[in-house]
């Protein structure tokens, strides 16, 4: 483990900005592709019927 | 009636396309003009002080190069595919790709040839040195006819569809890059003393490769987009 | 005598949309697990790096997204050549699929590259040979989704794109090389982005598994929109308006 508490954790050793920026975005992009095939999807189903 | 011979076809589609060019003189002008215009622009934008108009002098002549180029690539055959013509040579019995080439050829004369011999002038107003200055225009002659040749794949595939011009310069400027880093460089090379003779060689490698291949794929993009 | 699997058949769209169907599922669970596993490697094991400190652990994500982005364009540029060769139109609609989770890939790699940069060179860009490569990478997919985007004819939109896939795949290394050239003769000594003094062995079994899951999750991502271009594409085939109603 490298961490002492989920406070230094979240810190970043001071970067916690440029770290959870860069996952952040990266969840963000992730979630907002599969989300909107998810809904393009269901969408397109619907019109098939 | 016989079908003409493979050079008299060339010969005939080159004088023919040059013909176009020169009865539409304007065409032909506003791009060198252009040119010009887009060169002149970057002193006022940066300033007028020279050590730093000497070093950004090929990078400026290269890009602006670089954009005339492509804003004279729809001149290539949507004339000819607007009143039909452009079926007909996709149809004629010679080879595709070499008639493309002839079209090629025609259109860098009317267009690329221009842009090298005025480069020197602009060279001077960035008080560029003799030696470089001759080292810009070998390798504006050297990587012209790339840009022509590159860009007439994107002219091809493009043809007749809706964001034309803007939909082909983001086709095709991410693909002359390695012409513009080359180019530019080699200006740079020479100023800096470490010769210009690998980049040029570079840019004649890119020309024999340009020749063999982007006519070829040319012609395939003709058949798609007249098809 | 052994059985054998008639691949072929998969190249037909209605043979194919069920296979996304099942398959999907499995390649998302399989990202996952993978990702899960790469970042408890990543925050968890990896030790702190001596010289970069705690900004270092954004390689994880931005080394595995820039494998991809590079990966992806050559598979989008063979499935489009395929589509264009033997004349499949679901080989076409596999590269369509490809190119936008390529280019996502491509945008994450340029984000965090920039989120590396600036802590560790103090600038936001650094035309480092590897980030500038990938910032053109970006601009050929968005040139081969544009120019798709503006053909209305479907086969036209197949055979234009394969040719720009292709005379990009096989400009990539060109302009890679013309980069790194670039950057050698203009930036001298500097570091490049990627380059760690010395990689611990955690530090790369991190970078391998969320290489893993970002692979795993691109498979799974372009599975679904094949599946959705097909819908679109095939919406007049009797097969697609036989399709049993959705469950919700």
């Amino acid at each position: 483990m490298n961490w002492g508490s989920v406070s230094t954790f979240l810190a970043m050793g001071g970067y916690a900005g440029f770290v959870w920026g860069s996952y952040g975005v990266t969840g963000l992009c992730i979630a907002l592709e599969t989300t909107l095939l998810m809904a393009r999807h269901r969408r397109l189903r619907r019109k098939t019927d | 009636m016989n079908s003409p011979s493979l050079p008299d076809a060339l010969r005939c589609v080159l004088w023919r396309d040059l013909l176009v060019a020169m009865r539409r003189r304007a065409d032909v002008f506003t791009t060198l003009v252009f040119f010009v215009i887009v060169v002149s622009l970057f002193p006022l934008g940066v300033g007028p002080e020279l050590k730093l108009l000497r070093t950004m002098a090929p990078g400026v002549v290269w890009v602006a190069a670089l954009l005339a180029s492509m804003l004279a690539l729809n001149r290539l055959f949507a004339g000819d595919y607007a009143d039909g013509a452009l079926e007909q040579l996709v149809l004629a019995p010679q080879p595709l790709s070499l008639l493309v080439l002839a079209k090629i050829a025609a259109h860098w004369l009317t267009t690329g040839l221009p842009l090298v011999i005025v480069a020197p002038l602009l060279g001077l107003q960035f008080d560029l040195p003799a030696e470089a200055l001759r080292i810009l225009v070998a390798s504006l002659l050297l990587g012209t006819p790339v840009l022509s040749l590159i860009g007439a794949i994107g002219a091809a595939l493009t043809l007749g569809l809706r964001g034309g011009g803007a939909l082909l310069s983001l086709l095709v400027l991410p693909l002359y890059v390695p012409v513009l880093i080359f180019g530019a460089g080699a200006v740079e090379a020479s100023a800096s003393g470490l010769g210009a003779g690998a980049h040029l060689s570079l840019l004649g490698a890119f020309l024999l490769v340009a020749l063999v291949f982007a006519p070829w794929a040319t012609a395939v993009a003709l058949r798609i987009s007249v098809e | 005598m052994t059985a054998t699997i008639n691949w072929f058949k998969y190249a037909s769209p209605p043979a194919f949309y069920p296979l996304t169907g099942t398959l999907a599922p499995w390649f998302f669970a399989a990202a996952a697990v993978f990702g899960a596993m790469g970042l408890y490697v990543g925050f968890f094991v990896a030790p702190t790096d001596a010289q970069q400190g705690e900004a270092y652990r954004i390689i994880f994500i931005h080394v595995a997204a820039a494998w991809m982005s590079m990966f992806l364009y050559v598979v989008m540029a063979f499935w489009a050549g395929v589509g264009v060769a033997f004349n499949t139109r679901l080989s076409s609609m596999m590269a369509s699929a490809v190119a936008p989770t390529g280019a996502l890939m491509t945008f994450i790699a340029l984000w965090t590259g920039a989120l590396w940069g600036k802590p560790m060179w103090g600038a936001w860009w650094v035309w480092d040979a590897r980030l500038t490569s990938e910032l053109i990478l970006l601009f050929l997919y968005i040139g081969f989704m544009s120019l798709q985007a503006a053909i209305d004819d479907p086969r036209r939109a197949d055979r234009a794109g394969a040719v720009i896939a292709l005379v990009g795949v096989v400009n990539v290394p060109i302009i890679y090389f013309s980069v790194q050239w670039w950057n050698t003769l203009h930036q001298g000594a500097s570091v490049s982005l990627t380059r760690s003094p010395s990689m611990a062995a955690t530090m790369l079994t991190g970078m391998l598994l969320m290489a893993l899951a970002f692979w795993m999750y691109s498979i799974a991502v372009v599975l679904l929109r094949v599946r959705c271009i097909i819908l679109e594409r095939e919406r007049n085939a009797d097969w697609v308006k036989q399709l049993p109603e959705p469950q919700r």
